[in-house]
């Protein structure tokens, strides 16, 4: 066998309970995104790109979904004898079963999947993150400073850097101190949630966190500060580029709408640098005598009757005539009614659209029951729901997955109120 | 479907394809926006649930290999049976190249004989409909046919295009009558759509004769000298058919792609439509466009005015461009200012800005591969 001289592990666990009713049946990682992917793919991608053909994918929160995506691997091209994409869920031990209880711990609890392959390198991803990004570069880095562990920074804003993990670097890029949601930043550098390691070093202090007993077994908080209280070698690597992670329904929609510009600052068109996604098997799509598209991107497979502007709409979505769709986000096998009007709202996969429907006007009031999710004025639609005719409905609105025509009280649904599937209305 | 195998021919030189067949197969010629004509016939037979196909290939093969691949897309990289595309080679008794539609199979006889299914469908490669063979093989099993021919009434075909078919005659309970290949006066418009169902033990002993005499074709040598010998039955169909076998039809078949029944009977009814996998991204529109009644496909990149045309994956139509009626494949730039009208524009070519080509709408002007204009 060939030996493997860097492997990556991807977490791709996390619920990203931010972005509301998009993550209510399937992890952050498998939320849909840019006309056709899925988060996931850009991570995925950026491996197989980068020349790294072994991938873990550690997955926790809701896998069918994420599992099914990914599959063997074929669409990046990971469908290989040697190494290739290996699903690695929590499982039941001898002794006890257990969650992971932390990224840390996710990964102690495959490291008998990283022996097996015994890699010189590890790069850990979190399949959260919107970019394009060549680790071989950064494995050049790591290699040249003689590196135990680099963690990959992007410069944000001063005022943003609370938000983020911040490194605190020597003039050299040496890290000597890492500060999680600092609030007093003491630099810009946040962390993009990419390590690479040697494995060797990385094993022990995995060994000797796992054996803490008040340690939360998460990178940020308790493997990095413990590395660099021992001061071990570890290397800030400078990433210029696009890197979003879009946690919130605002920065999902933003980020969405970055790639619909002129000439987009995250650029997907680089035939040397393409995205894989599974193959959705639809044909081109059609535009209609009356339709008209403009300043958006069109998936395969859909079918333009109505108009469609600041838009970005996924593989197989149905505009009939009349409809207007603008400032929006139309998932897959979608369809939208005669004479609608959208506009501000996030519409989730299979999601079926009355005729007059008005969505996403009125007053921009948070959501009274998510108001911590639901508050930039996007109204959100979940999967399968069926809107009935002539429904108007306002801005942050919330409406449940296969939410239909009885989970919906009333003709008019004010902004800031949500709609359940089942529950009592509002 | 039961244990029947697939054969699609791909045809010799089309030269009334002119430059669009110069360098391929007509069985790989691009059709509606992202597909080549034999992805219709090969979703046809693994929409039937035929799971080993065998593709004998000659003229210009090189892009109809590069299509096919292994046959993942068409998930037909199995580890039994699968996809099988067979060039003519040289060998003790060969002359290495295929002389017709028999000697092509013959050539290959070893692939139907190591098979093991009972029935073969051969069906055309560079024909654009949506059938399931499954019950074509039902009525076979039916009519307690020797061989299956499927046919249609083309009245919706012009009679020059006529000239390009094999002319049937059946009678009333749909036996073959009569047989003529390519005839110059068609007696009628009941055409043959070069699809046949048969018995793999026959189909190889027809072979066998075939060649015992020194015939290689398969309808003239086989079908029509045993139609008075064997039961041969006409099955009728009467869905959407085109044949890629003039300019005329290869635009008008494009162009009907734009009529929202036949996109729904080809691309909905009956199973999906598989072709090669380009991982490129949603088509994008920039503020300056116009598309009305077209077929845009993934990585395409609009900022002109595009009108009743099909634009392949990768086209871009800059600023103030005006397309219409247009047929423009995978890859080409057409620049500020431009404009076409009637127009087939064949992969990765460049209109530089300001130039303007026009044809007919019977008469088509044709760019090659990868002209600059």
């Amino acid at each position: 066998m060939v030996r493997k001289e860097i492997i990556a592990l991807l977490l791709a666990g996390g619920q990203g309970s931010r972005l509301g009713t998009l993550t209510k049946t399937v992890a952050k990682p498998a939320v849909l995104y840019g006309g056709k992917y899925r988060i996931i793919d850009f991570s995925l991608s950026n491996c197989i790109n980068s020349g790294i053909d072994t991938v873990g994918v550690l997955t926790q929160y809701q896998p069918l979904k994420l599992n099914t995506h990914i599959g063997i691997g074929k669409p990046w091209d990971m469908d290989r004898i040697n190494g290739g994409v290996t699903i690695l869920s929590p499982y039941l031990k001898a002794e006890l079963g257990e969650w992971y209880k932390g990224t840390a711990n996710a990964v102690f609890q495959n490291i008998h999947y990283v022996d097996k392959l015994s890699p010189e390198y590890v790069v850990i991803l979190s399949g959260d993150h919107i970019y394009k990004m060549d680790y071989s570069s950064m494995l050049d880095f790591h290699k040249q400073k003689k590196a135990e562990a680099t963690i990959s920074v992007i410069n944000v804003p001063l005022d943003e850097a609370g938000r983020y993990g911040i490194m605190n670097t020597h003039e050299n890029g040496k890290v000597y101190e890492f500060e999680e949601k600092p609030r007093h930043p003491k630099s810009t550098l946040a962390s993009m949630g990419v390590y690479i390691f040697t494995w060797k070093v990385l094993r022990e202090y995995l060994l000797r966190d796992n054996d803490i007993q008040d340690s939360e077994h998460d990178f940020g908080k308790d493997v990095i500060p413990m590395m660099l209280q021992e001061e071990r070698s570890m290397w800030a690597y400078k990433f210029q580029g696009y890197w979003r992670d879009v946690g919130t329904i605002q920065a999902f929609w933003e980020s969405n709408m970055d790639l619909i510009n002129r000439i987009p600052e995250f650029n997907l068109y680089d035939p040397d640098w393409r995205i894989y996604t599974p193959n959705p098997v639809q044909p081109a799509h059609y535009i209609g005598s009356n339709g008209s598209v403009k300043k958006s991107l069109i998936a395969e497979g859909c079918m333009i009757y109505g108009s469609v502007r600041n838009s970005v709409i996924f593989p197989g979505v149905y505009i009939d005539e009349g409809a207007v769709v603008e400032d929006s986000i139309i998932m897959s096998n979608s369809r939208v009614g005669r004479d609608c009007r959208i506009s501000h709202s996030i519409i989730s996969e299979k999601v079926d659209v009355g005729s007059d429907v008005k969505m996403g006007m009125g007053e921009c009031i948070p959501n009274e029951s998510k108001p911590g999710i639901y508050n930039s004025g996007i109204t959100v639609v979940g999967e399968g729901a069926r809107i009935p005719a002539g429904t108007e409905i306002g801005k942050n609105v919330a409406i449940d997955m296969d939410a239909c025509a009885e989970d919906f009280c009333s003709q008019v649904i004010d902004s800031g109120k949500s709609v359940f599937k089942g529950g009592v209305c509002e | 479907m039961k244990s029947t195998m697939g054969i699609i021919m791909t045809g010799g030189k089309n030269t009334r394809l002119k430059e669009l067949s110069n360098i391929r197969s007509s069985s790989a010629i691009p059709v509606g926006g992202k597909y080549r004509a034999i992805d219709f016939t090969l979703s046809n037979m693994v929409n039937s649930g035929i799971t080993n196909v065998g593709i004998p290939a000659q003229y210009s093969y090189r892009s109809l290999m590069d299509h096919l691949g292994s046959g993942k897309e068409w998930d037909l990289d199995r580890k039994n049976d699968g996809l099988f595309i067979f060039p003519p080679y040289l060998s003790g008794e060969d002359t290495g190249w295929y002389r017709g539609s028999a000697d092509a199979m013959y050539n290959n006889l070893t692939f139907l004989k190591r098979s093991n299914e009972e029935f073969v469908v051969i069906a055309q490669g560079n024909c654009i409909y949506k059938m399931l063979y499954d019950e074509m093989l039902e009525y076979h099993l039916e009519k307690n046919a020797d061989i299956t021919i499927a046919y249609r009434e083309m009245h919706d075909l012009l009679p020059d295009e006529l000239l390009h078919l094999g002319i049937m005659r059946v009678s009333d309970n749909d036996r073959v009558l009569d047989l003529q290949e390519k005839p110059l006066h068609p007696e009628a418009a009941i055409g043959s759509m070069g699809i046949y169902i048969l018995q793999r033990k026959l189909l190889i002993s027809l072979l066998e004769e075939c060649n015992a005499h020194g015939n290689y074709d398969f309808v003239k040598d086989v079908l029509i000298k045993k139609l008075g010998v064997l039961n041969i039955y006409g099955y009728k169909f009467d869905g959407y058919w085109r044949n890629m076998s003039t300019i005329q039809m290869y635009y008008r078949c494009n162009m009907e792609f734009l009529n929202p029944d036949i996109r729904k009977e080809l691309f909905i009814d009956c199973g999906k439509v598989y072709t090669k996998v380009k991982d490129e991204t949603p088509a994008k529109y920039n503020e300056e466009a116009d598309v009305r009644n077209s077929i845009v496909a993934d990585g395409c990149i609009i900022e002109g005015q595009v009108e009743n045309s099909v634009l392949f994956r990768g086209v871009t139509v800059k600023k103030g461009a005006v397309i219409k009626n247009s047929i423009i494949m995978q890859g080409t730039v057409i620049n500020e200012n431009s404009s076409l009208q009637y127009a087939i524009l064949d992969k990765g070519v460049v209109l530089t800005s300001g130039k303007h080509l026009k044809g007919e709408p019977n008469w088509p002007i044709i760019i090659s591969k990868n002209i600059v204009v």
